[in-house]
């Protein structure tokens, strides 16, 4: 491999701004994403255990959509063919005078395709509380609303927070794709580096080790999470 | 502990290690490829007419046909049948495939400039051009000047946005620039009037202009914004290899084959070649 390192590039003020820019969108759209995937995945999850087939059929539409159709296709439906349906002056405004639209359209794609994830996790946690509590909330007098407000949600949602640590993790990897368009987040500021300095494997390397840096303080972050909404004796390790 | 763990194993992968990518023989190039029986061509998917995708997905055009001169010259060096392997490249992804082993000879529409050449090295000049403005004929664009408080696509990592930025900045307009991966998606963007402009070099403006559906509706303005020779790039440090490539490509020149490959890929686009360009073929065509 005949190549010249020279690591003092990634030091450098305009290439080290950069990388910081870039940091900052990169945690921006996915922390965005992540609260819009959190709310719609808690409410189509949710959805998709109720007793009525509407609502149920509604969500599990939701999802397979989303969750099946690729995160990079969805990006480009959302920025190229969408201001295309929509009637031309919605279409122009969304494409010339939305404020930061790849932003927002990352923002946008990116929180809706978690989200159908998030349902997934969510049904799951509901499914896993045994049917014997609900019979019991019922027993009690409990109607539907109040079984899921009382019994059902605070079990499950406490049972999932292992598992959305990974998606938590995930959201923050997937929004690189918001590169693809035009969003200049932390890979495609790398890339830029990259194509600045020709030193392009000690740019990818300074923006792998920012990734792995974010990995790691979003998994602490959800282990502190996960110790205090423990249920003794149901997940986890006791501690 | 874990932790502390993992980060030694992170650092011990990322950087302490260089990929094996290849021997260091006396013939680098060569001798990979006469070990391995292929040769690794990396092609632009979207740099009309010098290397794109036809109807069948297979990689054409006329860097690509150069390129084959180059393989059958190869070929006949090493006195072997050779398999060609096609991997796509764009314009971030080239130099850096190039310098870690992946592709052998990258064929495109890539610009020799001496920042590059830190990195890898070039065949002899196939083609001249520079940078130039893609814009609506009804935009009321005519120069760069004019692209005050407009929008722009430019493709990241490639000259023409350097070239580009350079101007704007020059004159200190306010100019709204949209990075876009490659040339298929500027134009998507001029089409879909997500901007009023796209910027490369004028002969792939052209052939975007070709392969649009309203060719009509286009124009290129303004005048050269930069100075742009395209050739074939090799590795760097890597004389055996670039010499078989010279060989063929001055065997071309030569005999004046050159001028039927041109007119074969832009006579469609109505651009004959110009002075310059010709001068670079008599140049290149050094004696045995």
């Amino acid at each position: 491999m005949n190549y010249n390192w020279n690591w003092s590039v990634l030091f450098e003020e305009q290439y080290l701004n950069w990388l910081i820019s870039g940091f900052g969108w990169t945690v921006s759209v996915a922390l965005s994403a992540w609260c819009i995937a959190i709310v719609i995945g808690a409410l189509v999850g949710v959805g998709k255990t109720v007793p009525n087939g509407v609502i149920r059929g509604i969500c599990a539409t939701y999802v397979e959509i989303f969750r099946n159709v690729p995160l990079l296709v969805q990006m480009f439906i959302w920025y190229f063919a969408v201001p295309e349906l929509l009637p031309a002056d919605w279409g122009r405004w969304m494409k010339r005078d939305m404020p930061n639209p790849e932003f927002v359209t990352a923002v946008v794609a990116l929180g809706l395709y978690t989200a159908s994830r998030i349902a997934e996790q969510v049904r799951a946690g509901i499914e896993t509380v045994p049917p014997g509590l609900t019979a019991a909330a019922t027993a009690h007098g409990l109607n539907v609303s109040q079984t899921y407000r009382y019994v059902l949600l605070p079990i499950s949602f406490r049972m999932i927070v292992p598992p959305l640590t990974s998606e938590f993790l995930t959201v923050f990897k997937n929004s690189s794709l918001a590169l693809t368009i035009g969003l200049l987040e932390l890979t495609a500021q790398s890339q830029q580096i990259a194509e600045y300095t020709f030193q392009g494997f000690e740019a990818f390397t300074a923006a792998t080790v920012i990734y792995v840096c974010i990995a790691l303080i979003a998994t602490i972050i959800m282990q502190v999470l996960e110790k205090y909404t423990r249920i003794p004796g149901y997940v986890g390790k006791e501690g | 502990m874990f932790i502390k763990n993992m980060l030694l194993t992170a650092a011990v992968t990322l950087g302490l290690s260089t990929p094996a990518a290849f021997a260091d023989g006396h013939g680098g190039t060569l001798d990979k490829i006469a070990a391995s029986g292929e040769i690794v061509i990396g092609h632009r998917e979207s740099s009309v007419p010098f290397a794109y995708l036809d109807e069948n997905q297979q990689p054409v055009g006329y860097s690509i046909d150069l390129c084959m001169k180059i393989v059958e010259a190869v070929a006949a060096e090493l006195d072997q049948e050779l398999t060609v392997k096609y991997v796509p490249v764009n314009p971030k992804t080239r130099i850096a495939l190039m310098a870690n082993g992946t592709i052998d000879l990258e064929c495109g529409s890539t610009t020799n400039n001496l920042t590059r050449q830190q990195q890898v090295e070039y065949m002899p000049v196939t083609f001249v051009t520079g940078t130039k403005i893609l814009t609506r004929k009804d935009s009321g664009i005519n120069s760069v000047a004019d692209l005050d408080g407009k929008a722009v696509a430019l493709a990241q990592g490639t000259t023409n946005e350097r070239a580009v930025m350079a101007a704007v900045e020059a004159a200190g307009m306010d100019v709204k620039v949209l990075p876009v991966r490659d040339h298929a998606e500027g134009m998507l963007s001029l089409e879909t009037d997500r901007v009023d402009a796209y910027a490369t070099d004028h002969i792939l403006l052209y052939g975007l202009i070709s392969k649009s559906k309203n060719p009509d509706d286009f124009a290129v303005v303004g005048e050269f914004l930069s100075f742009d020779p395209y050739a074939l790039m090799v590795r760097r440090d890597d004389s055996a290899f670039e010499l078989v490539g010279k060989k063929a490509l001055a065997a071309v020149f030569r005999s004046g084959e050159i001028d039927a490959i041109y007119s074969k890929w832009f006579d469609p686009l109505g651009v004959p070649a110009d002075p310059l360009l010709k001068a670079a073929f008599k140049l290149g065509a050094l004696p045995e």
